[in-house]
């Protein structure tokens, strides 16, 4: 390859455009990345970016269009050559093995049959170097998920690339380690490698980034400069027009109301080697408060849902109650006879059968609670008086669809969650636990979801929402409690609580406002 | 140079859907010609003999009743285990043990006669099957073991157990010492629908009925939707609060039972006492029906008379042409391929794309593409 320094960029992306049967996932895309430059790729989900960047990568092939690297025409038909031209990429999920130790999972990677020693060796003197502590030898398994992340850019940075691609790095660390990744990246800027920064986080786009190129429904819609921008603006050109800001009216005599859901000494042992252990979880949640739970992914939020809504019993009937009754000997079909209703993590496969239509997937979370309304005798599904409610939810939340009743898979994320949200809020539940209610849900929907659950709670319900997404929790949560490996810290209240004092919990500090309560709020 | 491409459609296709089933058979008849061409002998000769012929009369058509009724009872409880995602691939073995645990009464008590014979046989004749199908439920839900494996390695048992009932304990001692038990007394025997006409037995209402039911159970009532999230999506399933244990006892009772009673009908309606054999596959080429019928009572209905054709033409090959009755199981193996590989259009739409652009030729299409969009 030549030496191109005469300031030709060093990948220029001209037309590149991707479909996949009817939708066009990457159109017409143009895209510089200087030398030395931190180039944000910004867009919600959904907008073509990971579609882009795969391309880039050469794991998917575009329909048309062509990609210079150093001003030369390329054709990156697989990893293999876009690591050969010298870029890297460091996956939103890490491609690890739990068992084995970091030194081997990088060796895996690197297929040149040099020796784990000597691995181990320039591993440790890349972290070193970079401020990525990380040690070799340890396994995966027992590493956060921050440490991890470093395999994989320790992993990425051994290959010596010239562009390094980071798929949302933050989206899974605590904020302070976000900003020790922050550091690396100047870092490397300052030796004068390039990265492509994938993001829909506007404030730390503004903070390391020099230019940002949107993406919008598969097109660019702009290049800017991030630091000239504001978040707002930032956010108009993803989205596309203004979005509504959730209001959460304030809650009065919060203090004497009735907890609805109530967790005591919760605990639960790990189901398999590498799943969290949930260590004695206390929590009470009072009719008409949102209570948030923030923490890293893979803190035990899952092994927390599955518990209290009862896909997992628990040996202590009362370690869970719901409205007063101790509920944790009953199945989630008998805690949602209760009243309390559950929207888990994952939409296809979990809150809704992706192949069945929206109507049915009405059926599988109430058939049991509305079984009057929508199962007859002898046990024949009422199919008029599910669709009819199906209509009625699709109304309330606004669902876009393309036909009257299609199948779950056939909706977009963001449709099919207001959905399932939706599914559960036509019931009025006393108690409403959510897992993650908006991740991958473009901005506008997940707006509306949001003042959903706050307006649930102040009718005199008890939501529980577990979240990554900080912003979120701040937003919607009259207190926040962090969830770190199992164990839940006390809620802060609101008006206490600050991104600091929740980072610090998430990165599992010990809680230094100990006894505060929301009596005193 | 042009290459084959698969490309996903957005939406699973109705129209394929319905055509899989034909387009295979169109092509199970292509392969079959080569094949009797390569037997040398005339492809449209031994069409008329093996799929024209055996349905030309009436009593043929009662013929074609007697061998579908097994092959629909027991696809029909097949479909809902295969719709739970669950593997039965034991069906003959239920099959056998139906027929063996439905002769009780006959063979032990040949001097109990009455109306009440026949309703207590088909009622054991369910039991038993179910019965010997909760052996590989049990083994699933206890210990985690495939049920591919420990139901298909009960047929063999069941049938070394058959043939050894036939030649020991229950052998008829006035039987110059064949390998059978007795004939069954007149009152052990199922009836034939309509004797003048043919020698089809209530073994057939028996199918039709169990598949409008089956086919009722799945589409219109709870118990139907528990058994199809169950099978797509298991955690969706539990979510729901749907077992999935029970789950794996109810889709092996209900298949085992069904294919219990396929097994007592044939032996009290067209063999009339137990041999070493009952059964010339009946168990597995079901399997076949199950998916010829698309998991679908009624489609399986039409797929029973096609594959029981199947085994009235391979006999009468055999006896026309001197081509070996194998040629049947050839037929059917051969269908269940064709259907298998047609279903991949109900997913992907076939096209056919150049190899490698070269550049002009890439360049050229990217003028191309906006201009179309203005055409547009």
């Amino acid at each position: 390859m030549s030496a191109n320094q005469d300031g030709t960029n060093l990948l220029e992306v001209r037309g590149l455009t991707k479909i996949f049967g009817t939708l066009t996932a990457c159109d017409h895309i143009d895209l510089d990345i200087a030398r030395g430059e931190i180039h944000a790729l910004l867009g919600e989900n959904g907008a073509g970016k990971s579609t882009l960047v795969k391309m880039l990568f050469g794991s998917l092939e575009p329909n048309s269009g062509e990609i210079f690297w150093s001003g030369q025409a390329v054709r990156i038909s697989s990893p293999g050559v876009a690591k050969k031209l010298g870029i890297g990429m460091v996956f939103q999920h890490f491609s690890l093995f739990e068992a084995l130790t970091a030194a081997e999972n990088i060796a895996l990677s690197l297929d040149d049959g040099s020796p784990i020693s000597s691995i181990a060796a320039k591993a440790r003197a890349l972290s070193f170097s970079y401020g990525l502590p990380l040690d070799p030898e340890s396994l995966v398994g027992d590493l956060s998920v921050g440490e991890r992340q470093r395999i994989e850019i320790i992993r990425c940075l051994l290959q010596t690339p010239q562009l390094i691609i980071l798929d949302e790095p933050t989206s899974v660390l605590t904020p302070q380690e976000a900003d020790k990744l922050f550091e690396t990246l100047e870092r490397l800027r300052s030796e004068g490698k390039s990265i492509l920064y994938i993001s829909h986080r506007l404030e730390e786009v503004k903070r390391i980034c020099d230019r940002a190129t949107v993406l919008r429904h598969g097109k660019v819609v702009g290049h800017c400069n991030p630091r000239e921008e504001t978040a707002s603006s930032l956010a108009r050109m993803m989205v596309g027009n203004e979005v509504q800001a959730v209001v959460r009216a304030p809650v009065e005599g919060i203090a004497t109301a009735q907890p609805l859901l109530e967790i005591r000494n919760l605990s639960r042992k790990p189901a398999t080697p590498f799943s969290i252990p949930l260590k004695g979880i206390n929590l009470n949640v009072r009719a008409g408060e949102v209570i948030g739970i923030a923490g890293v992914a893979g803190n035990g939020q899952g092994e927390f849902f599955e518990s209290v809504s009862g896909e997992v019993l628990q040996q202590d009937a009362a370690s869970v109650r719901i409205r007063g009754k101790d509920a944790g000997g009953l199945t989630i079909t008998g805690r949602r006879l209760l009243g309390a209703a559950f929207v888990p993590e994952e939409r296809l496969g979990h809150g809704a059968a992706p192949r069945m239509k929206l109507s049915e997937n009405l059926l599988l979370s109430r058939h049991a609670t509305d079984g009057k309304a929508f199962v007859g005798t002898g046990g024949m599904v009422k199919s008029a008086a599910i669709y009819a409610a199906s209509q009625r939810i699709i109304e309330a939340m606004d669902v876009r669809k393309s036909a009257p009743d299609p199948e779950a898979a056939a909706l977009s994320g963001g449709n099919l969650q207001k959905f399932i949200v939706g599914r559960e809020l036509d019931r009025q539940p006393d108690v409403m636990v959510v897992n993650q209610p908006t991740w991958g849900v473009d901005a506008g929907a997940a707006a509306h979801i949001r003042q959903a659950l706050i307006e649930l709670s102040r009718s005199g319900s008890a939501v529980l929402v577990i979240s990554q997404d900080l912003d979120e929790l701040f937003e919607i949560s009259d207190a926040i409690a962090v969830m770190h490996n199992g164990e839940l810290s006390k809620p802060l209240p609101i008006a206490e609580a600050t991104f600091e004092k929740v980072g610090l919990l998430m990165g599992g500090a010990e809680p230094g406002h100990a006894e505060h309560t929301l009596e005193t709020a | 140079m042009m290459r084959l491409e698969l490309v996903k459609r957005p939406q699973r296709s109705a129209l394929f859907s319905a055509l899989s089933p034909f387009i295979a058979f169109a092509l199970t008849i292509i392969a079959g010609a080569v094949l009797f061409a390569l037997l040398g002998v005339n492809p449209l000769t031994a069409f008329r003999i093996y799929f024209i012929e055996p349905i030309s009369q009436v009593w043929q058509l009662h013929e074609l009743a007697i061998k579908a009724a097994p092959l629909i009872l027991i696809a029909v409880g097949l479909s809902v285990c295969y719709k739970a995602n669950i593997w039965n691939i034991g069906a003959e073995g239920q099959f056998i043990l139906g027929g063996i645990v439905g002769s009780i009464i006959p063979v032990l008590f040949p001097q109990f006669e009455g109306p009440l014979v026949l309703p207590l046989m088909l009622l054991l004749g369910m039991v038993g099957g179910a019965a010997y199908a909760a052996i590989p439920a049990l083994l699933k839900t206890r210990f985690g073991t495939n049920e591919i494996l420990t139901s298909l390695m009960l047929v063999y048992v069941a049938q070394l157990f058959l043939d050894w009932l036939v030649r020991g304990p229950w052998r008829d001692p006035q039987g110059h010492g064949f390998p059978q038990t007795i004939q069954f007394n007149d009152s052990a025997v199922l009836p034939e629908l309509m004797p003048d006409a043919g020698r089809a037995n209530w073994g057939f209402v028996f199918a039709l009925v169990a598949a409008v039911l089956v086919w009722i159970l799945m589409s219109r009532m709870l118990k139907g939707f528990e058994v199809r999230v169950l099978g797509s999506s298991p955690r969706a399933g539990r979510f729901a609060g749907f077992g999935l244990n029970r789950m794996v006892f109810f889709a092996f009772l209900l298949s085992g039972a069904l294919a219990g009673l396929a097994g007592i009908s044939e032996v009290s309606g067209a063999i009339g006492q137990l041999q070493p054999v009952i059964s010339p596959g009946y168990g597995f080429t079901a399997i076949i029906v199950a998916f010829l019928g698309r998991l679908n009572p009624l489609g399986i209905v039409a797929a029973g008379l096609v594959l029981a054709l199947t085994y009235l033409g391979g006999e009468a090959v055999q006896s026309a042409l001197g081509i070996s009755d194998k040629v049947a199981r050839v037929f059917q193996g051969m269908l269940l391929f064709f259907v298998l590989g047609c279903d991949t259009l109900i997913h992907y739409r076939i096209r056919l794309v150049g190899l490698a652009l070269t550049k002009p030729e890439a360049a050229a299409k990217l003028e191309a593409a906006p201009k179309l969009k203005e055409a547009r």
